[in-house]
């Protein structure tokens, strides 16, 4: 089997044996959705701006929540030495394993962000757009994560140093993404929020993985 | 012990490469650093003077804006430097990485203070100048948010570098991340200024002081020219401290040291 | 086939160990032994590549390693588990057969794990399992990997008599095989023969 792909069926059948660590950040998803509304105010038209702001906030905070755990585990009981040794390559499975977060954490928050939009009263199209954006940029956020995950991996304090050092690196992301919904509710042309999204997730997925990598073994030493 | 740590590899090539080599060792670097320190301090206060100089006493007032214009005779120096100290960090950073030379990753730990420091000098005549100018500390000036996420990466690179114990990785993963950063400064430049544009409001901006006059760029220049040479200054006294403290236990330091 | 020469390690401030030269060819083992903190663990690490040394060379059939053709030869078992606790012994020898590129079908897979008595054991959750059968767990991949070099780092600890046994057996016939290892151990080992390197 392909190493790429026995990473990531790996990691899936770990969180498979133990649901409540992806049930977490999918919960803590709605809930943070679900609390704007009571702080702010039932008001659908205020709603319906603040979306996509909103959705998107949460989807990355949500990220960063499973993040410290993507190489702690593997770290701790010596499973990630043994990759480094491995004759396959580490970037290849750090990319599985990068892969298998954003299925295990991204793509439950790809599929519940449009249930989640109809709390704001977006219509179908702008529930489209949202979709395809967190698509699009949530990957972009298990990439960029991975490489903040790997550089505090066993450091003091690694959780909140994590958040100090990803949350600046997902500005682009959230300025796209949450632009993209904004923009079609603006009745503009979304084509180069979502092209600028993609091109940013092609960048990430050729550098993060190796910088993820460089990171890991300095981690090992 | 304090040898060329790593570069006994590269004896053997050129004699000007070895000449180079030579100070990328602690020991040879800090009494250079030493020797410098002080030219660099003069230069700083010559330009520091000549750029206050000007302008207090040459450039005009503005029409529009009267006195309180004069700050960004800080403000813009500071910007600048903040974002030029954010490549040279990267470079040495970079640098250490790919020859393993253990000064670099010293000078990219000791130049990472100087640049928040300026970053935050920016925010905070930024807003001291937005308060008079626009009636407010802040607005989400495409270049003010842009100066407050690049203070950011500062601190989480300095906050990286505390964290971990070991010096040597401490220098590796903070090199990691300098360059992460590097990569990431122009697209979170280009988004935010694209996101500045999308959402209409403010759109006074800080740096386009109307009608710039030529002694303006005259004085920005010079203070300009005295903050690097401050950062230069303020670097190599902290790398020297640096140098000191991990090398503590070589018997040159205690030699230094009596 | 496996040079070092010159090898030097510091932590922090300390010299571990410096100027560390041996060699092994076919059918050789060397005993690393030295008292606590000596640097046995800090050499093993070295010497596969997870950690840089301060000064000399590692070379695997004339080349320098650490490379890709060093790993495939090599199988490292350290102090750590490195086992999935919530994964079965046969899923975890699998999967981590899988994520070295070599597919492990679910019969030698088996098999591996009988001849490390963890008979009725192969579908329990690692968890349950003891310190001792968690270890022969790990043991079980010398047998679905073909490797040339073990570097086994403490790897007779946590066993029972009949495993200390059963793994000299291993090392004994790998060595038969033409293969080599490198074992650190307090105790003397069960395995005839070997080259000596005190720390």
């Amino acid at each position: 089997m392909n190493p790429l792909l026995a990473t990531v069926r790996r990691d899936v059948l770990l969180a498979l044996r133990r649901k409540s660590e992806v049930l977490t950040a999918v919960f803590f998803f709605v809930i943070v959705t679900s609390l704007f509304p009571l702080g702010i105010g039932p008001e659908p038209v205020l709603l319906k701006k603040i979306a996509p702001g909103i959705l998107w906030v949460a989807a990355l905070l949500a990220t960063l929540l499973g993040l410290p755990r993507l190489f702690a585990a593997d770290h701790l009981d010596g499973t990630l030495e043994q990759m480094a040794l491995s004759p396959s390559p580490l970037g290849l499975l750090v990319a599985g394993k990068i892969l298998a977060h954003w299925l295990l954490c991204g793509l439950p928050l790809v599929l519940l962000a449009p249930v989640l939009g109809l709390q704001f009263d977006l219509d179908a199209s702008a529930l489209g757009i949202l979709t395809l954006a967190l698509l699009l940029g949530t990957p972009l956020l298990s990439l960029i994560g991975a490489i903040g995950a790997a550089l505090t991996l066993g450091v003091r304090g690694g959780g909140v140093l994590l958040a100090l050092l990803v949350l600046p690196l997902y500005i682009p992301a959230l300025i796209f993404g949450a632009g993209a919904v904004e923009a079609h509710i603006a009745g503009l042309d979304v084509g180069g929020h979502l092209s600028l999204l993609a091109a940013m997730l092609v960048l990430a997925a050729f550098f993060a993985p190796w910088a993820t990598t460089a990171a890991l073994r300095v981690a090992l030493e | 012990m304090g040898n060329h740590g790593g570069l006994e590899g590269g004896i053997g090539v050129k004699q000007s490469i070895i000449h180079w080599f030579k100070y990328a060792s602690p020991q040879s670097f800090y009494p250079l650093a030493g020797r410098m320190i002080p030219w660099f301090w003069a230069a700083a206060a010559v330009f520091g003077i000549a750029g206050l100089w000007i302008s207090f006493f040459v450039a005009p007032t503005d029409a529009q804006q009267g006195e309180g214009y004069r700050i960004i005779f800080v403000h813009v120096p500071a910007s600048w430097m903040s974002m030029f100290i954010y490549l040279v960090m990267a470079f040495w950073a970079g640098l250490g990485l790919a020859l393993n030379t253990r000064v670099s990753g010293m000078m990219a730990q000791a130049l990472a203070p100087t640049g928040a420091l300026m970053a935050a000098l920016s925010l905070w005549t930024g807003a001291f100048w937005g308060k008079p100018m626009w009636g407010t500390w802040w607005v989400w000036d495409a270049r003010l948010t842009s100066e407050l996420i690049l203070f950011f990466l500062y601190l989480g690179f300095m906050a990286l570098q505390a964290a971990i114990d070991d010096p040597r990785r401490a220098d590796k993963a903070g090199a990691i991340l300098a360059l992460v950063g590097v990569v990431n400064i122009p697209i979170i430049y280009f988004s935010v200024k694209w996101w500045n544009t999308l959402h209409q409001g403010s759109t006074i901006n800080l740096n386009k002081a109307p009608s710039m006059a030529q002694t303006m760029l005259w004085g920005m220049l010079l203070m300009a020219l005295g903050f690097w040479m401050y950062s230069i200054a303020v670097a190599l006294t902290r790398v020297r401290a640096i140098i000191l403290e991990r090398e503590r236990h070589t018997e040159w330091v205690k030699h230094a040291l009596e | 086939m496996l040079k070092v020469s010159g090898l030097a390690c510091s932590r922090g401030e300390r010299r571990l160990f410096s100027d560390v030269d041996f060699s092994l060819g076919t059918g050789e083992w060397l005993h690393v032994q030295g008292a606590n903190g000596a640097g046995k663990t800090s050499l093993m690490r070295l010497l596969v590549g997870l950690s840089p040394a301060d000064a000399g060379e590692i070379r695997w059939r004339g080349e320098t390693a650490p490379s890709t053709e060093f790993r495939r030869d090599l199988i490292y078992l350290g102090h750590h588990a490195a086992v999935k606790e919530d994964l079965t012994p046969l899923e975890n020898l699998r999967l981590a057969t899988a994520l070295d590129g070599v597919t492990l079908n679910e019969r030698s897979a088996l098999a591996a794990l009988m001849r490390l008595g963890l008979r009725g054991r192969e579908n329990l959750p690692v968890r349950v399992l003891s310190a001792g059968q968690k270890r022969r767990v790990l043991l079980a991949r010398l047998l679905t990997r073909p490797a040339v070099l073990w570097v086994l780092d403490e790897a007779f600890n946590a066993l029972d008599v009949g495993a200390v046994k059963l793994l000299g057996e291993l090392i004994a016939e790998h060595l038969g095989n033409g293969g080599m290892a490198v074992l650190t151990s307090h105790q003397p080992l069960p395995v005839p023969g070997g080259k000596a390197l005190v720390l």
